[in-house]
């Protein structure tokens, strides 16, 4: 993919980074239970074109850097019952992404 | 006396299905012919193709390296096409158990385990897994100890997920064949772990 068709990545391995707590209509690939949350980053998977804007039939470029999040599971359940380094990863693209 | 028998109208993804199908044939898109090859494929892929990848990482630790670095080449390595798929290796250790689920759909890695079963579908274990996944794997009959740290995956976006098992112990002298035959499809979405 051609660089000016790609979103600068602006975090790394190791960021803390929060998911943010928005709710637009359409095909959004960030799931409710995460929003509002803030996590650290585990790395940097690519840039893929916005689903948001595929689903919308347009090309969904530029490509946005999509990340493998980790959250603790205390974090993300207040009531969460099992061991306190638990930990749940989600994809999160940066777009939906702010420093804490 | 209401009773219709065995017949079921078809349902609005069924009517959907095939309403689509026959308008790509009728546009000349695809042939009847190349819908029915596909899916033919579709069926035969089974999660055996996942536990030769397994059990090649188990018996060359540098091809496990290769793996967990790019889970793509690696395949690709192995003479498995996996076309459009970003696989992410993840590794099971005795500090760390990984799960996978989709909270959103039912993304899976297809191409290396089949299609997948009912419950990696269903609305329960969709939601449950990321909110007690220590009591979900207890109802698949795992018990992961405290001290383990689990780590359950979300396969929301483009990566699809496999878990390297841990290899078994007192199988030292197994062939790569005989380990493979260890390794069942719940091992690597991490429901269960290999038994000999």
């Amino acid at each position: 993919m051609k660089s000016k068709s790609v979103v600068k990545a602006r975090f790394g391995p190791g960021d803390a980074v929060r998911v943010l707590d928005a709710y637009p209509l359409g095909h959004v690939r960030t799931p409710f239970y995460i929003r509002g949350k803030t996590g650290t980053v585990e790395r940097l998977c690519g840039a893929f074109p916005n689903p948001e804007e595929l689903a919308q039939m347009r090309d969904g470029l530029p490509a946005q850097p999509l990340y493998r999040v980790r959250f603790r599971q205390q974090d993300v359940w207040p009531d969460y019952r099992g061991s306190s380094q638990d930990v749940v990863e989600v994809e999160i693209y940066q777009h939906w992404l702010e420093k804490p | 006396m209401n009773d219709p028998g065995p017949y079921r109208p078809l349902t609005y993804f069924q009517l959907m299905e095939i309403s689509l199908r026959e308008l790509l044939v009728e546009k000349g898109v695809v042939t009847e012919e190349e819908v029915a090859e596909e899916v033919e494929a579709m069926r035969k892929r089974g999660y055996e193709r996942g536990a030769r990848v397994v059990a090649r990482a188990w018996v060359d630790p540098e091809y496990k390296q290769r793996l967990l670095a790019n889970g793509t080449n690696a395949c690709e390595e192995l003479g498995l096409e996996i076309p459009a798929l970003k696989l992410l290796v993840v590794e099971n250790t005795p500090e760390v158990h990984n799960a996978i689920v989709c909270t959103l759909c039912s993304c899976y890695p297809r191409m290396l385990l089949g299609i997948p079963p009912e419950w990696y579908k269903s609305r329960n274990y969709r939601s449950r897994m990321v909110r007690e996944p220590r009591a979900v794997l207890a109802e698949f009959g795992l018990e992961i100890a405290e001290r383990v740290t689990i780590r359950v995956h979300d396969s929301t976006a483009d990566m699809r997920y496999l878990v390297l098992p841990m290899r078994p112990p007192a199988t030292e002298s197994w062939s790569e064949e005989r380990l493979a035959s260890l390794v069942t499809r719940d091992c690597m979405i991490g429901v269960a772990v290999p038994k000999t």
